[in-house]
């Protein structure tokens, strides 16, 4: 992945102040840019569904763009913060922020449970090996009908009005929607710029570029690998809780390995190891599939074809190659 | 997966020969996962791609079978011509599209793969539909034969017949002859063989063939015992994986002896807890990880 070096250099030591202002103020201008966004979007459920799924390919960008570890079993983090949120709603009637938070932490204690096992291997063994073990939580929240729902879906996950300090809000209301969810993922944002911006972060960069280096430089790459794997699931499980109140369902396909997929599209088509190319991924992704899906069903085929082209000949997706071609 | 002949019976009917036929029905359900993971091994050894389109080609075998089968075909000759048109496709698919990917990094085959099982399967949902289909056992095949503990159904004895042959058959092709004898050297250093003047790029071409054709044999066998269903790829893909994780990813022997232990682990477990059949196949991949990470007869240097 010689490029992402490019990237990572590029970003590290801009050549000219615009950019370097802008990468500064990264986590600014993406809150600035969401809260005019919803004006671009046909219809805002859309982009609660571009925030949501972008949230959630930021999570798994952590890993395969940043740590070059691909995971193809990030189904599970998700659903495991969705499914949390979900039937901590809905069996133990806890306040949403309750199942935001504890959505997190159990996006975080899925992948610290699967990283357990999928870090002991690596290379092409860990894109197996998550693919399996997500395969089997598939199959384990399938069978625990009693606190899951089932093939059904967990019903009910129900938030109407929400009160932060003192403020209340009309949750039903999309715009409304769109701004708690946006504010959830300016946060997130934040968290993950800070991730990157600290010694850790260049660590984790410095395990994909060497990692015979990393190791010789005294750091322990599997523990670097295994905290990764959990901050990501921590992002990814953020998504899944914010999708579960945002859809009042989490529907049993939330564990299906094609939402794994799915991510993977959306890194790899906005750009893998870049700070906005989740985002960018995740919205054009999906507003394709709005237009797509209106004259065809067979939504799934363009998505392959896509995913095929992108591999061959757009590797460094959307926002890779703009940072690629501003860099020129 | 097709469901064991005898599930979920209370302890009380328990007993020897029931747990015997069971674990026949095990090396049956086996023989599916090692024509698999044989195929993976194959391909993994030789050109260091992990095949994610491996179940669309399964799901693929079974289609071509039942398209075939519907068109008056011989269910003998569809043996013989699953496996040729999967294979033909296989290496169509190796040309145009892996073969730009190579040296450029273990993933993007991987990510290629998996983008080209949706295609896959949404063509295969274009043409047949979206539903599935019941495949009839082939009549000379039909009933069961008393096999010493009781009557097992002839049709899975056959498929652990077909199996071996292809196993006997592989190993003869690697071992004893010239053609193997390049494709083992080429998986063991194909620099070295590309200078001894073979052209490498056809030996990765008709191995990518080969494990897909082997592919497309095991779905042909699976669809009278499971139906045939777009989506059937998907969870024998994982299990798969399984199958090569356990026996040691580019060994050909691990597939085998995992792919016949998983089926047998699943058989038996879904007689005793058959909730937890589906289960039971990743602890035992995640007690395989935690005591041996590169399998049973894997080389740990492949793992990074």
């Amino acid at each position: 992945m010689t490029y992402t070096v490019e990237k990572a250099a590029m970003t590290r030591l801009p050549k000219d102040g615009l950019m370097d202002m802008a990468y500064r103020h990264r986590v600014l201008l993406s809150a600035v840019f969401l809260l005019v966004f919803p004006l671009l979007v046909p219809f805002k459920a859309l982009a609660v569904n571009i925030l949501i799924y972008g949230l959630y390919a930021l999570g798994f960008n952590l890993l395969f763009g940043y740590l070059g570890l691909l995971s193809f079993g990030h189904s599970a983090l998700f659903g495991a913060g969705s499914y949390a949120c979900g039937i901590l709603l809905v069996h133990y009637g806890m306040p949403w922020w309750a199942g935001l938070l504890l959505g997190t932490v159990a996006g975080g204690a899925m992948a610290g449970i699967i990283g357990m096992f999928a870090i002991r291997t690596s290379g092409i063994y860990f894109a197996m090996v998550t693919l399996a073990l997500s395969q089997c939580v598939y199959y384990i929240f399938y069978q625990a009908t009693g606190l899951t729902g089932g093939e059904n879906g967990l019903r009910g996950v129900n938030v109407s009005d929400i009160s932060i300090f003192g403020l209340h809000l009309y949750f039903v209301d999309p715009v409304t929607r769109y701004y708690v969810v946006a504010a959830c993922v300016i946060l997130a944002l934040f968290f993950l710029s800070r991730i990157l911006a600290s010694p850790f972060g260049a660590v984790i960069e410095a395990t994909r570029e060497n990692e015979a280096r990393a190791r010789a430089s005294g750091y322990d790459v599997r523990r670097v690998r295994l905290v990764t794997f959990i901050l990501s699931g921590g992002f990814c499980g953020l998504a899944g809780a914010l999708q579960a109140i945002h859809l009042s369902i989490v529907p049993i396909e939330t564990m299906h390995y094609e939402t794994s997929g799915l991510v993977v599209m959306m890194a790899l088509l906005g750009g893998m190891g870049t700070f906005f190319g989740p985002f960018i991924g995740a919205a054009v992704f999906l507003l394709l599939e709005n237009v797509v899906s209106l004259w065809t069903v067979h939504w799934q085929l363009f998505v392959g074809a896509v995913f095929v082209l992108c591999v061959l000949f757009f590797p460094r997706g959307i926002w890779g190659s703009v940072l690629h071609w501003v860099k020129k | 997966m097709w469901r064991a002949p005898l599930q979920g019976n209370s302890m009380a009917g328990l007993s020897l020969e029931l747990i015997g036929l069971q674990l026949f029905a095990g090396l049956a359900l086996g023989s599916v996962y090692v024509l698999l993971a044989i195929g993976l091994s194959l391909i993994f050894g030789m050109l260091t791609v992990v095949n994610f389109a491996h179940g669309a080609f399964f799901m693929l075998g079974a289609y071509v079978g039942l398209w075939l089968l519907s068109i008056g075909v011989n269910f003998w000759i569809c043996l013989v011509a699953v496996p040729l048109i999967v294979g033909g496709f296989g290496l169509a698919v190796e040309r145009v599209l892996i073969r730009p990917l190579y040296g450029r990094g273990i993933d993007y085959p991987l990510l290629l793969t998996f983008g080209l099982s949706y295609i896959i399967i949404e063509l295969v949902r274009i043409v047949f539909g979206k539903s599935g289909y019941p495949v009839d056992t082939p009549a000379l095949l039909q009933g069961a034969v008393d096999i010493g503990v009781g009557y097992f159904p002839l049709y899975r004895l056959f498929v652990m017949a077909v199996t071996g042959v292809i196993l006997i058959g592989l190993w003869l092709f690697l071992e004893r002859t010239s053609y193997g004898l390049i494709i083992r050297a080429g998986a063991r250093d194909p620099q070295i063989v590309r200078v001894l003047g073979v052209n490498i790029a056809r030996v990765w071409l008709m191995v990518f063939g080969l494990g897909c054709g082997i592919a497309g044999l095991g779905g042909l066998l699976a669809a009278p015992l499971q139906g045939v269903i777009p989506e059937m790829g998907g969870p024998i893909l994982a299990e798969a994986f399984v199958v090569t994780v356990v026996g040691g990813m580019g060994s050909l022997l691990g597939a085998v002896l995992a792919g016949l232990l998983v089926g047998v682990v699943v058989s038996i477990t879904s007689l005793f807890a058959p909730e937890m059949a589906k289960v039971a196949i990743f602890a035992l991949m995640a007690v395989v990880l935690l005591i041996r990470p590169q399998g049973f007869f894997g080389r740990a240097g492949l793992m990074s």
